[in-house]
């Protein structure tokens, strides 16, 4: 919980890359070995179902294929039935605010936390640990919890509210299409702090503390030391805090799920809720394919960028 | 504790059983030691090994080819524990009568369809099922089932809405022992206080909820969440204004729909109804907080464990001279295509399970509703509480009657215009002008 840096430092395996090549066969065999359970498990865990998903989409796949086996080729079909649904517009629409919202407040609470717990004070230490509290209840917890805190008679928030007189009425949080999807972004802000905070928090302590002090000595502010010295050298992790969190936001499911279930009236269907209800509530297989390999696209797009900031990062390290 | 303790029974079972070992897990299992002892010769022995217990992992997982004879498998949704030690009970007598034993498997309702589905992937359904009636339609539709013709099993006596969900395109797949309905269920305390009668039509419905609303109580709760639940709460409604399913754009319908959005705009009902089910509503009822509320008669027996001073009424229409229409619930027990050994006594144990000694046992623990008429009838003498239920499964309607398979895809873009216009600004016209739309695309 203290200053352990988790950013990765992986130079082991690039620099010995390639030095020994050859060797016996047995000792081929045995370098194999050590290989071959991962690669079982990939091929396993997840080289079958995406190539089955990815095959899922182009087959019509209703109940009736479950027994009789019959799945016929469809082509991009299921695709265009997907886009042309009037509540695609609105998933993708709640995606993108869903994940741009989420990630914005995560990160600026996160860098203003980490940026606060710098200084140190008394019980810094353990309110760091219980900042952590939100990241380590599962999902299916917090969300059970928020929709107590939501609710609008009774809700602990709505009295407080009203309490404090900032609102006429209770506000339908959970009951309104204009309220819940504001609502399940405040909860994933909740839950997604603790991580923004702790890496960032660690790459501060990767700052030096004499930079600062040269910097102070010349006569930098406080917003001017943060803008020249702190940004500068926390942009790899700020890089990855992102990346990550982008990834993690996308394909957020249970806490919808257990907040409204993607209601009311498609108010909060994100692409995830929406492919699990084709599949699992409406049982068109297919259709719930297509959106899922969406999905699967666009988080590969943001994984495929994350891989590169880590080798440009790593190059750059090389350099230095 | 119960799950460790079965656990060690298991395990105890297994010690003591090894010719069962080695019948259920093949030879695979008695070479694994050898190749173990062999293990540091080199990788490929060790791909073998793992190959081997893959093998005999997927073996296991199958279980169809060896499955004992004299044992039927059955599978439900009774999770409660309550329902599910009835359930047990009365399973274990039936097949005990045949010298079967029952082997039975038990998921949360949600599971069982996609557990449905996936069995009927790999051919090894249970031999007896019980699915939720509108559900029949889409394992029906599988092909997975076998007619109850073949087993001498009829419909003669049952109510007619009942043989309806048991049918899919004309022939009769299942049978209920009992179902369930709505009503309206109101706190007596609360009613005389105000020295209300329980209403009957939708105008005295309002008036009493208004009447009601007071503080943190609500006149009334409903369910109007995004699934199927949701449409079931509100069908009673559309139906007895003369609304179809087959015709959500008619006036008829929007008329209906505006008067069940009309409840939340008027605050005698809670805007939270759009993420209640029904054990919500019955949260709501139970702590006071809602002074009627529109449910099935499984929750009386919460009620009377809770102590709430309750009266039962059929569901308000929207004039004294219509009877109410409610739809069936329930689930209907169906027998999959397996052998026909396996089919036959899984149709004794169905054949004894809708007898009508059984059905008025199961009746009465379940709070359910006999499914034939001559039992019901018995029934509502016998337990005067259930008899508006009874009242109503007579002139109940099969949700599935007209749609069959495309029931799904309909109920769930009702579920939505409920929401759109309880929870959004849209109004009763255009949403359910866009639930016909969808519904219509996706049949």
């Amino acid at each position: 919980m203290t200053t352990a840096s988790t950013e990765p430092t992986a130079s082991g395996p690039l620099s010995t890359r390639g030095r020994r090549r050859g060797g016996g066969g047995r000792e081929r065999l045995v370098r194999w070995s050590f290989v071959l359970p991962v690669v079982v498990f990939l091929l396993l865990f997840f080289c079958y179902p995406i190539v089955r998903n990815l095959m899922m989409s182009f087959q019509e796949w209703t109940v009736a294929s479950f027994y009789e086996a019959g799945s016929p080729f469809v082509g991009l079909d299921n695709y265009v039935d997907v886009v042309t649904d009037p509540v695609f517009g609105t998933a993708v629409l709640n995606t993108v605010l869903f994940t741009v919202g989420s990630l914005l407040f995560q990160f600026v609470l996160g860098l203003g936390l980490a940026a606060f717990f710098q200084r140190h004070f008394p019980l810094s230490g353990v309110l760091r640990g219980l900042l952590l509290l939100p990241w380590l209840l599962p999902l299916v917890v917090s969300g059970a919890v928020f929709r107590w805190i939501y609710d609008e008679g009774f809700g602990v928030l709505n009295q407080l509210l009203l309490g404090l007189h900032l609102v006429g009425d209770p506000i339908p949080w959970l009951s309104s299409t204009d309220h819940a999807l504001p609502a399940a972004i405040i909860a994933n802000i909740w839950v997604g702090v603790p991580f923004n905070l702790v890496i960032l928090y660690s790459g501060l302590q990767a700052v030096p503390t004499s930079l600062y002090e040269a910097a102070a000595l010349d006569g930098a502010g406080p917003w001017q030391r943060f803008r020249k010295i702190t940004l500068p050298l926390l942009r790899p992790v700020i890089a990855i805090v992102l990346m990550l969190g982008l990834i993690y936001t996308l394909k957020v499911f249970d806490l919808i799920m257990i907040l409204t279930g993607g209601g009311p009236a498609n108010a909060t269907e994100t692409l995830t809720t929406w492919s699990f209800a084709l599949s699992f509530e409406e049982f068109d297989f297919g259709e719930g394919a297509a959106v899922g390999n969406i999905l699967i696209a666009v988080a590969l797009v943001f994984a495929l960028l994350y891989l590169r900031s880590i080798r440009d990062s790593f190059r750059r390290e090389g350099e230095s | 504790m119960r799950l460790s303790a079965r656990f060690v029974e298991a395990i105890r079972q297994f010690r003591l059983r090894p010719d069962r070992r080695e019948r259920s897990a093949g030879s695979a299992v008695r070479d694994v030691p050898t190749r173990v002892r062999g293990l540091y010769r080199g990788p490929f022995r060790l791909a073998a090994v793992a190959l081997a217990v893959a093998l005999v992992a997927a073996g296991c997982g199958g279980g169809g080819r060896s499955r004992d004879p004299n044992v039927v498998v059955e599978l439900d949704h009774y999770t409660s524990a309550a329902a599910s030690r009835q359930f047990d009970a009365l399973l274990e007598r039936c097949a005990g009568r045949f010298d079967l034993r029952v082997q039975r498997q038990n998921v949360p309702v949600d599971q069982l369809m996609p557990k449905v589905l996936r069995d009927a992937t790999a051919h090894s359904l249970p031999d007896l099922l019980f699915v939720d009636n509108p559900d029949l339609q889409t394992v029906a539709k599988t092909g997975a089932l076998t007619e109850l013709s073949l087993y001498g099993l009829d419909g003669r006596g049952y109510f007619p809405g009942i043989v309806e969900a048991g049918s899919y395109r004309g022939k009769l797949y299942g049978l209920a022992p009992g179902v369930n309905g709505l009503a309206l269920i109101y706190n007596r305390t609360l009613f005389e206080r105000a020295g209300l009668e329980p209403p009957e039509t939708w105008r005295e419905l309002e008036r009493a909820a208004e009447e009601l609303t007071r503080g943190s109580t609500h006149g009334i709760a409903f369910s109007a969440i995004a699934s199927e639940e949701g449409t079931w709460q509100f069908e009673p409604f559309l139906w007895s204004n003369g609304g179809e399913l087959t015709d959500l754009r008619s006036p008829r319908a929007v008329e209906a729909l505006k008067f069940w959005s009309g409840l939340v705009d008027s605050g005698v009902a809670s805007r939270s109804v759009v993420n209640w089910n029904q054990n919500d509503v019955t949260d709501r009822f139970v702590s006071g907080h809602a002074a009627m509320m529109i449910n099935g008669s499984w929750t009386l027996s919460t009620l009377d464990e809770e102590g709430v001073n309750y009266g039962v009424v059929p569901i308000p229409t929207p004039s004294r001279d219509i009877a109410p229409q409610v739809p069936l619930g329930g689930e209907i027990g169906v027998i999959p295509e397996t052998t026909p050994r396996r089919q036959a006594d899984a149709a004794r144990v169905l054949g004894c399970m809708l007898e009508k000694e059984t059905m008025l046992e199961w009746s009465t623990q379940h709070a359910y509703v006999p499914a034939r008429v001559e039992a019901a009838a018995q029934y509502a003498e016998d337990v005067p509480a259930m008899r508006p239920f009874v009242e109503e499964v007579a002139t109940g309607r099969a949700r599935t009657a007209e749609l069959g398979p495309r029931y799904r895809a309909v109920s769930q873009a009702l579920a939505d215009a409920i929401q759109a216009t309880i929870a959004g600004a849209t109004s009763p016209e255009k949403a359910l002008e866009r639930a016909a739309r969808v519904a219509g695309s996706e049949g």
